[in-house]
């Protein structure tokens, strides 16, 4: 019990290790950009498929699961204005996020991992390139800046879904659609998007770069970061949408 | 084909190890060694799978600190260098990884570009090309450029390796099993070239191996470690005139079964 105890202060002791040198690599030059550039590419518009045809399925199928409450109450014009709220402040950060700790988390894990097994990891240390900057650094950055951008996208996406499950019971035209959507949608709406989107892409990014690079030698450790990444950012994305809801409920 | 054209220098020792131990967990793996490297030097290391051949050239390098002692190369104490000062140490020593450790999502290019770039920032897209493509054909392997490493055979990912630490014109070179899965004749290859390289570029070598041809072709000093200490040292002939039974397996394995 009280080897456990320490090693699990020893863990954290580690995490903030990590995390202090992230922030002071971050603000001290060479950046390389170009390789942040190639992360976004990677994070970013190779995870566009998936997203897309996710947002548009949680859409479609959420507004067809909602219609028949509403309808008890002959409430069904309200479904443009209900879905919006849904989509923008909860659906589109947390399917985002979690998509996210899939695709990119398990990237990121067995990516480094595998690079520390083969000793990549020690080779650019020993020709003079700080791996911490060029390895971490950049996919922190990459993932905190394009899960905000893909959970826009899903957002659209989701409502465009949304739209396409009305009509297929009401005549609605998409102007109407996206007038009354737009008419509910608030700054505080938008502001609590961005902010856990933002928190959401730095914590997945920073889980799964902690593990893959600190993970064990051998090919074992290279499946078992992959799945400690998926698992640390998807349990980490749901304690934080936890604190974050009552955080904003403070302020509404 | 042994060494020829050596020019030892004696008096300057470019890497002294001075006293060190090692350990992970209760496994003690270094044991209050010595050893010197003079500079013009090829040094190989000899022993057993598990002795700490590896974790030497690691102590030596900065990547592992050692638990005692002292590690000076070139004229800097390795375990008492901040992160940047060990950095610039780093670039004068080029290390040979036992899997060459080539980045497996870049071309060949890419990788010998890759501490170039991050090192000598102010030279030009020509001059770049002009060092990668130099160092490609000292190697030998200057068709292979625009290819990717899993395109690549062992031993051309050998001297690839070895072309990428190049690049930097280190003074010294460790190189962790340099013929370890490789072929005879490839073996034969990559000793060529070790010996090349220290003729061409001056440096001083540390050689870790089990590989007893290759060790006689390049060595101008061996040393074994045997338990955790250097047991023994001289040259290869003076090393395998025993009788001790730490030693003589070794020999009669590679030279006579």
């Amino acid at each position: 019990m009280g080897k456990k105890f320490s090693n699990l202060l020893l863990e954290f002791a580690q995490l903030h290790r990590f995390l202090m040198r992230f922030f002071r690599e971050l603000v001290t030059p060479p950046f390389e950009f170009k390789e942040f550039v190639r992360q976004c590419y990677e994070i970013g518009w190779r995870s566009f498929p998936l997203i897309s045809l996710t947002g548009f399925i949680v859409g479609f199928v959420f507004t067809k699961q909602s219609r028949p409450s509403l309808e008890e109450f002959g409430a069904t014009s309200w479904l443009p204005a209900m879905i919006s709220i849904a989509i923008v402040r909860a659906l589109a950060p947390l399917v985002t996020a979690l998509i996210a700790s899939g695709k990119v988390g398990s990237q990121i894990g067995a990516e480094l991992s595998s690079m520390n097994v083969t000793e990549q990891i020690d080779a650019m240390e020993v020709s003079g390139t700080n791996p911490h900057k060029y390895l971490i650094v950049t996919r922190i950055l990459a993932t905190t800046t394009m899960i905000p951008i893909l959970t826009f996208y899903v957002a659209g996406i989701g409502l465009f879904g949304g739209y396409l499950s009305i009509i297929a019971n009401d005549e609605l035209s998409i102007l109407s659609f996206f007038t009354q959507v737009f008419d509910k949608i608030g700054f505080v709406d938008v502001f609590a998007m961005v902010l856990r989107s933002v928190v959401f892409g730095f914590t997945i990014g920073f889980v799964s770069t902690y593990i893959g690079y600190n993970s064990t030698k051998g090919t074992e450790g290279v499946g078992k970061a992959a799945n400690g990444a998926v698992v640390a950012s998807m349990f980490a994305v749901f304690i934080e949408e936890l604190l974050i809801v009552q955080i904003l409920s403070l302020f509404s | 084909m042994q060494r020829k054209n050596v020019y030892i220098n004696h008096e300057d020792c470019v890497i002294d190890v001075k006293d060190v131990s090692k350990s992970f967990g209760n496994l003690h793996v270094l044991k209050h060694v010595n050893l010197k490297l003079y500079n013009g030097e090829n040094l190989v290391v000899l022993g057993r799978s598990g002795t700490g051949k590896s974790v030497l050239i690691k102590l030596i390098s900065g990547l592992l600190k050692p638990d005692a002692g002292e590690i000076n190369v070139l004229g800097s104490v390795v375990n008492h260098l901040n992160e940047k000062a060990l950095r610039a140490l780093r670039l004068r020593i080029g290390f040979s990884f036992q899997n060459s450790a080539l980045y497996d999502s870049m071309t060949v290019r890419e990788n010998l570009e890759f501490p170039l770039v991050r090192n000598k920032r102010n030279l030009t897209r020509s001059e770049i090309n002009r060092e990668v493509e130099e160092v490609l054909e000292g190697v030998g392997l200057s068709q292979t450029i625009n290819q990717m490493p899993s395109e690549l055979s062992g031993g051309q990912k050998k001297r690839i390796g070895i072309a990428r630490t190049l690049i930097l014109r280190p003074d010294i070179m460790l190189y962790d099993e340099p013929t370890a899965g490789l072929d005879p004749i490839t073996c034969l290859d990559i000793n060529s070239l070790i010996n090349d390289v220290q003729d061409r570029y001056k440096t001083s070598s540390i050689i870790i191996t089990h590989d007893l041809a290759c060790a006689k072709m390049i060595s101008d000093r061996v040393v074994m470690l045997l338990e955790g200490k250097f047991e023994r040292q001289g040259t290869f002939d003076e090393i395998f005139s025993t009788d001790d039974p730490r030693v003589k397996p070794f020999y009669d394995y590679n030279f006579i079964v």
